[in-house]
């Protein structure tokens, strides 16, 4: 087949466009990537923003039910309810999580559930995060939630694997373990995990 | 059995794990100025120190307290000394009486933590424990005063 000067002139752009579309994507991918964790970066495979941001979209529809919102409040006190309301009796954060004075949260929320409805629900690590790490659920959109989650200086110095790990956490699993009289995320517990690992593996992408 | 310490004395209980600590306290060991009220965690009445610690000990289940230190009003002090018993029969705090172990144990969690409390302070420690009475103006005066005494006696 013979090539015209004007197709010679179209074809030789393209070469360095392509280059430049594969180092954009790279660069990108890299940037919702690992780099949280103070330099190491964990390689991305099999990065996909669709299927990441898709993961993510059922991820954060669990985040934002009240069983992980209640404890990841936007003020100092957690909050109570499918309504999300104040916890009653005052309580509050304190520096490392667990409660104040006469208000720690062990004080009533036992290693398991209390038996009855709307009885304290229970887990040994029982708390909110600490003063100097909130991990702000509340409020939050989706992108931000994202974007705070992959960051090692706001997600509790997590990096990827222990990211992963913590879908598997005890406390994080008592979420579908609520307690009588409450109810349960939006998505199942395997569906979650599934979700959450996809999300990550995917890329970590954030939705816009 | 299960062996549990209680105002300095060892005690052997024969309980069901899962047996509330006020049922071990009250209805065992014949302690009873620890009182039910909620039965959820809720108001407070039922209020002893485990290891230190305000807990609900109607939902406490006794397991978690064995081998471990429960106080209970009784043996807040040995002889109705402690500044917030004093305080508390200064004030005349008591209407009905039925929160008030509770009240004092929780008050005490906070004098320990925090030996000058300001009126922030005591509503973050106390806004668990219900008064029906409203005795919370008198609860407060008394708390502070406490504070007063208890500096006086360390500095004594």
């Amino acid at each position: 087949m013979n090539v015209t000067n004007q197709q010679k002139k179209y074809r030789i752009p393209v070469i360095p466009t392509v280059i430049t579309l594969l180092l954009l994507i790279t660069t990108s991918a890299a940037f919702f990537s690992f780099t949280n964790d103070h330099g190491k970066k964990a390689p991305v495979v099999n990065a996909d923003s669709l299927a990441s941001v898709q993961a993510f979209t059922q991820v954060y529809r669990v985040l934002m039910s009240p069983r992980c919102m209640n404890c990841h409040p936007a003020g100092d006190q957690p909050l109570q309810g499918e309504d999300s309301h104040i916890h009653t009796m005052n309580v509050h954060r304190g520096t490392d999580g667990k409660g104040l004075y006469a208000l720690k949260c062990t004080n009533c929320h036992q290693s398991k559930n209390v038996p009855g409805v709307h009885t304290p629900p229970g887990n040994p690590k029982w708390a909110l995060p600490p003063a100097d790490m909130k991990m702000v659920f509340q409020g939050k959109t989706a992108h931000e939630l994202a974007i705070q989650i992959m960051d090692y200086d706001r997600n509790g110095h997590k990096n990827k694997e222990q990211l992963l790990e913590h879908a598997r956490d005890t406390l994080v699993k008592a979420g579908w373990n609520p307690g009588e009289g409450r109810a349960l995320p939006p998505l199942s517990y395997t569906a979650f995990v599934k979700a959450w690992d996809t999300w990550i593996e995917k890329g970590a992408f954030a939705p816009k | 059995m299960i062996t549990l310490n209680v105002n300095n004395s060892a005690h052997q209980v024969s309980a069901e794990p899962d047996m509330p600590l006020l049922w071990v306290l009250r209805d065992l060991l014949n302690l009873t100025g620890t009182k039910f009220g909620c039965g959820v965690a809720q108001c407070g009445a039922c209020t002893v120190h485990l290891n230190g610690e305000a807990v609900r000990s109607c939902i406490t289940p006794v397991s978690r307290a064995e081998n471990q230190q429960v106080v209970t009003i009784e043996g807040l002090s040995k002889d109705t000394t402690h500044p917030l018993q004093q305080a508390w029969m200064a004030h005349d705090v008591p209407q009905c009486g039925y929160c008030q172990s509770g009240q004092i144990m929780s008050a005490a969690v906070l004098l320990r933590q925090n030996p000058d409390p300001t009126d922030e302070d005591i509503d973050l420690a106390m806004s668990g424990n219900i008064c029906r009475c409203g005795t919370y103006p008198r609860i407060r005066k008394a708390i502070k005063d406490a504070a007063k005494i208890q500096k006086q006696k360390s500095n004594a």
